[in-house]
């Protein structure tokens, strides 16, 4: 109880920083609302723990990723699908929460039928049946989608790149926001525990970094500043998925035209 | 004698009207040429090479290099915009080609195109999934400013633009150096010669 009251003092004060930061110009939006510049409040903090996380992604992070990816197809194939199919718990709720009940409808029906048919979600039943394209939400993007801008970024130990606003819609997920949680951590049945919820996540890292392992590498090699080149790919993925361009909203994704403009003019 | 002057005047009027090329087809023949040569049984040090001969062909170096520059393109004197466009060529081409070389035969296909405006058609593909990776959406930022001769300005993978992000590179460098544009010289520089 103590903990989770924590949690939730916490949270309101990382958003009450983040409007402040956004008010005073460190976050600077424009008419569209989108953020054209952030700013790295905590950089010198952030190279620090990016460094970290370097070293523990190439000592233990990336060598489980390369044995991961020997594993044969099906056993790779089916554990993606299996962390998908636990990552819908959170996108539903934030699906209505974003005023889209059809496609939480949509979701609903695809998380009943993977984790029955689809054997506890391992085969993507519904993919196959003709589901629209799952694209994930989560408490971050809600909150993006409700007009908070994403703060300041910050590096997180282990947990890689986020945002104050970010940071904070994870908060969500261990106060009651993600089911899995509730029924692996304060459920009670012998099958799950917090260590059960822990391998799942642990999985879906494996999982994420073992799908990258060829274009971490070619962005590092190619990269003049690494460091950046995550920062700016983040925030610009973020953006993306907040503003839904994954579903093929071409006119927002190209709706910044002013520095393309300017240079035409010199 | 009337038929040479008809053939004449047609292959006059040929020459003499440029043709506009449609920014899907010079995006799909420049995938092709890129996947060709990519699919040839070349070292990878000959198909850098050739990738970057398609580059300085297709791609608006320049632009893209302004662009990165960010507001620090407003400060530059004459001979320092000349010795960046120098680094930037270098730096951008090694970048690209090095990039590229990974991959082995890539198939891309042409979907469709948006025009953004009179100097800016989108062109929308995609790189056909293997055994080794999934679909990858790629967007073409097309300038076609001069219809006869369009160039690409950027690449927006997944939604990701790379001359966002290597403006953002950039603009980092700056900022850590207190805007000292000798710094992102010397990091071009040597980038360029590792």
């Amino acid at each position: 109880m103590l903990k989770n009251l924590l949690i939730i003092i916490f949270s309101i004060f990382l958003l009450t920083y983040n409007a402040n930061a956004s008010s005073d110009g460190e976050l600077k939006l424009q008419k569209d609302d989108q953020p054209k510049e952030i700013k790295d409040c905590f950089e010198k903090l952030n190279r620090a723990t990016f460094s970290f996380n370097q070293g523990l992604d190439k000592v233990i992070i990336k060598p489980i990723a390369k044995g991961y990816r020997k594993l044969p197809d099906p056993i790779q194939r089916g554990t993606s699908n299996a962390v998908n199919n636990l990552s819908t718990l959170i996108t539903i709720p934030n699906n209505i929460l974003q005023g889209d009940v059809k496609t939480a409808i949509i979701n609903t029906g695809r998380l009943v039928i993977n984790t029955t048919v689809g054997l506890l979600g391992t085969i993507d039943v519904a993919n196959k049946m003709g589901f629209p394209k799952y694209e994930k939400e989560d408490y971050g993007q809600t909150l993006g989608a409700w007009g908070f801008g994403p703060g300041c970024y910050v590096v997180l130990p282990v947990l890689g790149p986020s945002t104050i606003r970010d940071t904070s819609g994870s908060f969500a997920n261990v106060l009651g926001g993600d089911p899995w949680y509730n029924a692996s951590v304060h459920g009670n049945n012998e099958f799950l525990s917090e260590r059960v919820y822990l391998t799942s996540k642990a999985l879906s890292g494996v999982d994420f970094r073992a799908n990258n392992l060829e274009s971490f590498d070619n962005l590092e090699t190619n990269s003049i500043d690494f460091y950046a080149s995550v920062r700016s790919l983040y925030l610009q993925d973020r953006e993306n998925k907040i503003k839904n361009n994954q579903r093929g909203n071409i006119e927002v994704l190209y709706n910044d035209e002013q520095d393309w403009e300017e240079i035409d003019n010199k | 004698m009337r038929k040479i002057i008809i053939i004449l005047l047609f292959f006059n009027l040929g020459y003499g009207k440029a043709y506009s090329i449609e920014p899907d087809i010079f995006v799909q023949s420049t995938v092709n040429r890129a996947s060709q040569i990519l699919s040839k049984n070349i070292s990878k040090e000959q198909k850098i090479n050739e990738l970057k001969s398609v580059a300085k062909e297709t791609v608006d170096i320049k632009g893209v290099g302004i662009y990165s520059l960010g507001s620090a393109r407003k400060s530059l004197n004459d001979s320092q915009k000349t010795k960046y466009f120098e680094l930037f060529e270098n730096y951008f081409l090694k970048s690209f080609s090095s990039r590229l070389s990974e991959y082995t035969n890539p198939k891309i296909e042409v979907q469709g195109k948006k025009v953004l405006n009179k100097n800016y058609t989108i062109v929308n593909s995609l790189l056909i999934a293997t055994s080794d990776r999934p679909e990858v959406k790629i967007d073409w930022r097309v300038y076609t400013k001069n219809p006869d001769s369009p160039l690409i300005r950027d690449l927006i993978i997944e939604g990701l633009s790379l001359a966002r992000t290597q403006k953002e590179e950039f603009a980092s460098i700056l900022n850590s150096s207190k805007g000292d544009i000798n710094t992102l010289f010397e990091t071009l520089e040597e980038f360029s010669n590792n």
